[in-house]
């Protein structure tokens, strides 16, 4: 269990620990350097075409923007380091602003009562897709793919055409949304405090590198005697949590949510993600990856706005960095692997045998 | 085998017990008109599950076919605004879908990406190329000569056009994937690719050809969105591959590859249609068909395994695979 303790490394790379680790590691931690370092100029570049933007209110708005998406990928990350996948958390973030909102506005409620709704929601959504993916063994696309689709219905029937108005929602559930402290507003508080349990966890906790040991090999972690059914379990519970924070969140924020609040939500997550380094095949990545892809995606969209691109530029931009991302990725894990291979030479001979490796479609 | 062949039995007997309920309870159901005009709303969902079946077969899945449907609808919008005709404008559009597949292909077989990292990368990339081309408008006005030809059926029978299209595609599908050595090669790459790439397929050109395909069909069906709408969005289709994929899974096809006949895959559809026509007859809101869709997806997941288990439970025959949990797509 020793290898647990280390750092993620990627499923290509069975190597024994050491220099090899340690290169792994440098690549890992480079990624995230990488997309901070695309962040700066982003922000740099823009700040030299228009001032303005960095005033306090523009960098205020994009970090109140990303606080939500921040938030959710996080979550969204623990499920996919375990080789799974979450499409139901924008349909969640819409049933539980509206539900939250319909129990906000039902009196003066107290601020914390809502968000503990809100995330009993979610938890109860989160355990739904656990159960059935952990224990019913059953394609985690497929299942979420089925919940967002149940959740949104359920949704729609709460709904019922109506809309949510900041006029009914008490004050302090506005200003949880608005306000903060010394300058700084609570949502990214909020969620910088989630991110940093969260990674804390999966960093140094043995349990929380056995998240990692599942989505590098179920089989090896089944073997090692990881309890891989309570692992994915939690990790749906999770994200659903989050996903139902991440709803209040969005009620305190905007105050008016219509049904369709959220949807389309889950692949801007995904694609948050993914961008930060969090691979889809499972076993790699960290949830402050995760966090600055997904602050990146909102960056890009402020920046369009105030350069004055169109902002139909912003999907098709987007994909290309989703696409540049995973082709990268890749490109350093087939260097990382040969890296490892010249070091070590147990293992590799028969590693080596297939040319084409096995690309699921994970 | 024999469990796959009962699942699609199961389809179709659903299916036929939607259809005779639809008919018992529902007198506005069985009629031509009413037929018809459920069959043409699954048009694209039925072209583009074509396609999509053959991928899952083989082990893979196209995210992006429903953005390459926005971003042909799109252009054919902007093309038919600028002047040119239907005639010229189908080879064109259907050209952009083929290389809109070839780029899916090309990312996961020279890259060796997974499909799935690859197609949320260029839905979202497609989609984004159709509102750079359209914007947020819409362009109507097009031809009656071809928007008839998309809504209406062929006289006599309720069977519209694009449908009659898909049967003929269908026909040829289940040709391929069921008789010749391609499909074969298809079931095996599926099953266990270093196996099949060792046995002398040449997987990538398949997996190429497939991408490319899947990319023409799209590009078709953003066509006969667009005709059969007479309205050309950039939003044109957005979340139908779900619903693809909602009906491939439903037919039986397993998300792992390597299992799937394409009969259940067009009972599904076939059912899934037939559903939602009945529910809104009866004026069931579109959140239950929501609920309805979602639910028989999951169901059509958990059947399948629940049985394995069970007989897992019965005896434990030796050679059966490890409890591992499902890894993700």
């Amino acid at each position: 269990m020793t290898v647990l303790t280390q750092s993620p490394a990627r499923p290509e790379s069975g190597g024994p620990p050491g220099g090899g680790r340690r290169l792994v590691e440098m690549v890992l931690r480079a990624r995230e350097l990488s997309i901070l370092g695309a962040l700066v100029v982003l922000v740099l570049g823009t700040t030299i075409a228009n001032p303005r933007f960095l005033s306090g209110q523009g960098l205020k708005d994009i970090f109140l923007n990303a606080s939500i998406l921040v938030l959710l990928a996080v979550g969204q990350s623990m499920v996919v380091v375990t080789r799974n996948i979450d499409l139901s958390v924008g349909s969640v973030v819409g049933l539980v602003a509206f539900s939250a909102g319909k129990f906000a506005s039902g009196g003066d409620r107290n601020v914390v009562l809502v968000v503990l709704v809100g995330v009993g929601i979610g938890l109860v959504c989160g355990l739904v897709n656990g159960l059935l993916v952990s224990f019913c063994r059953v394609p985690a696309l497929v299942v979420t793919l089925g919940t967002l689709y149940v959740i949104q219905g359920l949704d729609y029937r709460i709904a019922h055409g109506d809309q949510i108005g900041a006029a009914d929602l008490p004050a302090s559930l506005l200003s949880l949304g608005n306000d903060g402290i010394l300058g700084i507003p609570y949502l990214p508080i909020i969620t910088v405090v989630v991110m940093a349990a969260v990674g804390y966890y999966l960093r140094s906790y043995s349990s929380g590198r056995e998240y990692y040991a599942i989505g590098s090999s179920p089989e090896a972690a089944m073997l090692a005697g990881v309890p891989i059914r309570r692992r994915v379990l939690t990790a749906y519970l999770v994200s659903g949590a989050l996903a139902g924070l991440a709803g209040v969140l969005w009620l305190a924020r905007f105050g008016t949510v219509v049904a369709d609040a959220a949807n389309g939500w889950e692949l801007k997550v995904v694609s948050a993600v993914v961008v930060g380094g969090v691979a889809i095949t499972g076993g790699v990545g960290t949830v402050y990856g995760a966090a600055l892809g997904a602050l990146l995606l909102t960056t890009i969209g402020s920046v369009l706005v105030v350069l004055k691109v169109n902002s139909f530029w912003q999907d098709a931009i987007t994909g290309v960095l989703l696409l540049l991302a995973i082709s990268v990725d890749r490109l350093l894990a087939l260097r990382v692997t040969r890296a490892l291979k010249q070091r070590s030479l147990a293992s590799a001979a028969h590693r080596a045998a297939a040319p084409e490796s096995k690309e699921g479609r994970s | 085998m024999s469990r796959l062949m009962r699942w699609e039995t199961a389809v179709t007997l659903l299916l036929v017990l939607v259809f005779a309920s639809g008919a018992g309870f529902s007198p506005d159901f069985a009629n031509n008109d009413n037929l018809s005009f459920a069959l043409d709303d699954l048009s694209e969902i039925a072209l583009i599950a074509l396609p999509m079946t053959l991928l899952v077969v083989c082990g893979q899945v196209d995210l992006s076919v429903a953005s390459i449907l926005g971003l042909c609808s799109a252009l054919t919008g902007k093309l038919w605004d600028g002047g040119m005709s239907i005639e010229a404008i189908i080879p064109l559009v259907l050209v952009v879908g083929v290389v809109c597949g070839l780029v899916n292909g090309l990312l996961v077989t020279r890259l060796g990406l997974p499909s799935l990292a690859v197609t949320i990368g260029t839905l979202t990339l497609y989609r984004g190329l159709a509102y750079v081309t359209l914007g947020t408008g819409a362009v109507s006005e097009f031809p009656t000569a071809y928007t008839d030809l998309a809504t209406s059926s062929i006289p006599g029978t309720p069977i519209p056009y694009p449908v009659a299209l898909f049967a003929v595609l269908a026909a040829v599908t289940g040709v391929v994937l069921h008789a010749t050595g391609v499909g074969r090669s298809l079931f095996a790459i599926g099953a266990q690719e270093d196996a099949a790439y060792f046995a002398g397929i040449r997987v990538k050109r398949i997996k190429l050809i497939l991408f490319a395909v899947s990319g023409l069909v799209a590009g078709f069906a953003g066509v006969v969105y667009t005709l059969r709408y007479g309205s050309a969005r950039a939003d044109n289709g957005i979340g139908l591959e779900l619903a693809v994929i909602a009906a491939v899974l439903l037919g039986g096809v397993d998300f792992d590859g390597g299992k799937g006949t394409l009969g259940g895959v067009i009972a599904a559809v076939l059912l899934i249609g037939l559903l939602r026509n009945l529910l809104m007859l009866n004026d069931v809101s579109t959140e239950v068909q929501s609920i309805v869709t979602g639910l028989l997806l999951i169901i059509s997941v958990l059947t399948p395994r629940l049985i394995a288990v069970a007989r897992e439970a019965r005896g434990r025959r030796r050679g059966a695979r490890p409890a591992v949990p499902a890894a993700a797509p």
